[in-house]
């Protein structure tokens, strides 16, 4: 009780803390704090595997499809991102311009859908509403690290997978941690809410004897370095982020929840899903991912063969 | 039915001079054998009268110049501690608010950031530790003051290693500096400036009371001086009727220093009480109304900025925009808020060489609300560059930015102006008083001796 209470105050003193520069939360602490319950309820049941995550509509184009038509007409597809996902959605604080592997990917879809790269409208979207934003129509799609899973696919459509995904443990290399368990017992975690990883730790605390929920993955990376909590579990991917932007860190043990990542669509929006599909093939095949990839994060992941998802 | 001590083989006495024995009564009863004897003849009346008038107009010099040196002191609080604290506890408020905002404004220019946004940043988190330390040093601070003084004094070094480690990521090109920002700046706006708030209630709160104190009108010595001449003046009166001398010269001299010190009492305080109402008036009022203006005036421009930094994610930022600026530039016909916004309202409270400078910053508030509208629509319209170009760009002088900056500056000047008339007004309000508190101690003891020297001479003509 204790700790749940302790654990709730972070999370609100964390969400007003994303509040103010808005890492992309809905900055006004009420519903950061709040931190979803109501939609996080279905997303964060435990994983049931009773599904097939890499199954979604035919790739295709029809230039009739309602919502294509719609995006043409405005002129600019609007993607939510991240600002905070080094290497993957992140503002470089020297140009502020937004840069990364999934905002590649965004710019690919565009050109795909509107014939150029550029005309995209990038929204900040929370960690914690990255489902809500598709469903409510503020976004055409979200493109940000998201893991598709069975309980996320009641709610929205996802893409064929264009990464592969995992949640793993980063922790001080001091802590000499090996796996996650050892790693946790006894020990302070941070999470994004309603991440994979937030999820994980509701049906599976693996000893940590304190949760604190945040907006971000990175704000756990702050927390980590300011001595507030002692270890952060996050995606794989972002977990190589944070470490490669702190070389005291490490990623250590196995991954939990392997899966996959898909670009988020509104279900009712299939001829949209469709376009997506085929854009992602187009740019597999014309060399396109591979090349993000390499600039991106050959350098902190290496080889690209155990992440590309291969039908 | 009298006391019995002195019917009887005295009533005869008793009966020739009433007047004396008036005012000696109530003494007689609690030392009869004593005062018996002392009433036994008219100069033992004489002399009991004689001690009881100037027992009475030493203690109205005793009453004055204590109840006059409390408001002395009160005053110079005024002047000296809690007008100039309160003044400084709404300085930190706003340097600290202001550099929150001017760190951001540096995270959005991002590379970009001209070294006058980083020098902006450095002079009000100076003038903020600055101010802190002044306001620590005076003991004269309320405990509750001192208490968020302290808090602050401990939060600002927490805060600017934060934003430093913000910055040092920043350069190196890590998201994590934006991340260190935001716990920087929840720190900032979750802690510290409502410590700061605190401490501008508790300062605000204290200078009321030291004007109240001030300004409250010395009942007591009033009274009492009133009675102690309405007792002269009864008593020289018997003493005429009984004797037929016109003038005893130290009795009179002594109405004449009771009277002077009455009257300068009277002045004195009337003169005080102006110039603490003008420095209300033309000096703490108006910088209040002021102060609230230009913090509306911080939040609205943090607003902005700090829309433009969570780039869509809520409309937490749009909604605070709207309600500051309502709030600033008053409600709209039929909008909720009140109709006067705290800018005009800073300008009607101004003092005529101040309100130049509000007015000026009213048009700066329109021009502003205007390229913020402007840069809206184009954020609307998905042009971010060309919103955030509009907003903050740097260099440029038709930014909202710097529409902000003019605005804040006139609000600044008049709060100089404000300042100065403040001080002018109230500062040598406690030395007058001081001195009146003295004067009127002088005069009564003169008063004293005038009556102990004029009952003095009466006594003597029993010889």
């Amino acid at each position: 009780m204790m700790q749940t209470v302790r654990a709730r105050a972070l999370v609100a003193a964390v969400a007003l803390a994303a509040g103010v520069l808005g890492a992309g939360t809905s900055v006004g602490a009420p519903q950061g704090a709040a931190r979803a319950q109501a939609p996080a309820a279905a997303e964060l049941a435990p994983a049931a595997d009773t599904c097939d995550t890499t199954k979604s509509v035919p790739p295709g184009k029809d230039v009739n499809g309602a919502k294509i038509r719609k995006i043409r007409e405005r002129g600019t597809l609007v993607v939510g991102i991240d600002q905070n996902s080094y290497h993957w959605g992140y503002r470089n604080p020297q140009t502020g311009s937004i840069e990364g592997f999934d905002i590649d990917l965004a710019h690919a879809i565009a050109k795909s859908v509107l014939g150029d790269p550029d005309r995209i409208t990038f929204k900040a979207v929370p960690t914690a509403r990255r489902i809500d934003a598709v469903k409510a129509g503020e976004v055409d799609v979200v493109i940000r690290t998201t893991t598709i899973t069975c309980a996320r696919l009641q709610e929205v459509s996802f893409s064929k997978p264009y990464f592969a995904a995992g949640q793993r443990l980063v922790v001080p290399k001091s802590a000499k941690a090996t796996g996650v368990d050892q790693g946790l017992k006894g020990k302070r975690v941070c999470a994004a809410a309603s991440s994979s990883s937030d999820s994980e730790l509701k049906s599976n605390r693996h000893g940590a004897t304190e949760v604190t929920i945040v907006p971000n993955q990175l704000d756990c990376l702050v927390l980590m370095q300011l001595g507030k909590v002692d270890a952060t579990l996050t995606d794989a991917v972002l977990a190589a982020a944070q470490a490669a932007q702190d070389p005291t860190i490490e990623v250590v043990g196995e991954t939990l929840l392997a899966g996959w990542m898909g670009v988020v669509v509104n279900q009712a929006d299939t001829d949209l899903l469709a376009w997506v599909n085929q854009a992602l093939l187009d740019y597999k095949a014309d060399g396109g991912w591979q090349r993000s990839y390499d600039h991106w994060l050959a350098g902190s992941m290496g080889s690209s063969d155990q992440y590309a998802y291969k039908p | 039915m009298a006391t019995p001590v002195i019917t009887g083989e005295r009533a005869s006495a008793g009966a020739a001079v009433p007047a004396a024995a008036v005012p000696a009564r109530g003494v007689v009863r609690s030392g009869r054998a004593f005062l018996g004897r002392a009433l036994d003849s008219p100069p033992g009346q004489l002399r009991l009268a004689g001690a009881v008038l100037a027992a009475l107009v030493l203690l109205f010099g005793a009453v004055t110049a204590w109840q006059v040196g409390t408001r002395a002191s009160a005053a110079g609080q005024v002047a000296s501690s809690s007008g100039p604290l309160s003044q400084d506890a709404a300085e930190i408020y706003r340097s600290l608010a202001d550099a929150d905002t001017t760190a951001a404004s540096g995270f959005l220019l991002a590379g970009n950031e001209p070294a006058a946004v980083r020098q902006r940043y450095q002079d009000d988190l100076t003038t903020a530790a600055r101010l802190l330390a002044q306001a620590a040093a005076r003991a004269s601070s309320s405990a509750e003051a001192q208490r968020w003084i302290a808090e602050l004094n401990q939060q600002l070094p927490q805060y600017a290693g934060l934003v430093e480690t913000a910055r040092a990521n920043d350069r190196q090109g890590l998201p994590l500096g934006g991340a260190y920002l935001r716990y920087a700046s929840a720190l900032m706006q979750d802690t510290m400036l409502p410590n700061a708030q605190r401490l501008v209630s508790a300062e605000s709160a204290q200078l009321d009371q030291d004007y109240g104190r001030a300004e409250s009108a010395p009942w007591a010595a009033f009274a009492l001086g009133l009675l102690a001449l309405a007792a002269l003046g009864a008593y020289q009166l018997r003493l005429f009727r009984r004797t037929n001398r016109v003038f005893s010269p130290g009795l009179v001299g002594a109405t004449a220093a009771l009277l002077a010190a009455l009257v300068w009492l009277l002045g004195g305080g009337l003169a005080a009480g102006d110039s603490l109402a003008e420095s209300r008036t033309a000096g703490a009022e108006p910088l209040r109304a002021l102060d609230d203006a230009r913090t509306e005036a911080l939040q609205a421009h943090a607003a902005e900025n700090l829309n433009l930094v969570d780039r869509g994610s809520s409309d937490t930022y749009t909604t605070r925009w709207s309600e500051v600026t309502g709030a600033l530039g008053g409600a709209a016909a039929g909008a909720k808020g009140p109709a006067e916004g705290s800018l005009a309202r800073a300008e009607r409270l101004a003092p005529r060489d101040a309100a130049g400078s509000v007015t000026e910053a009213r048009k700066q508030f329109a021009t502003w609300s205007d390229r913020h509208k402007q840069a809206a629509d184009k954020e609307a319209a998905g042009d971010y560059d060309a919103a955030l170009q509009g907003t903050v760009g740097a260099g440029k002088n038709d930014t909202a930015e710097a529409a902000f900056a003019a605005l804040e500056q006139q609000l600044g000047q008049a709060a100089t102006v404000e300042r100065a008339r403040f001080k002018a007004a109230a500062d040598g309000v406690d030395g007058g008083l001081e001195v009146l508190a003295a004067g009127a101690a002088v005069l009564a003891v003169l008063s004293a001796a005038g009556v102990v020297r004029g009952i003095g001479r009466r006594l003597a003509d029993y010889r």
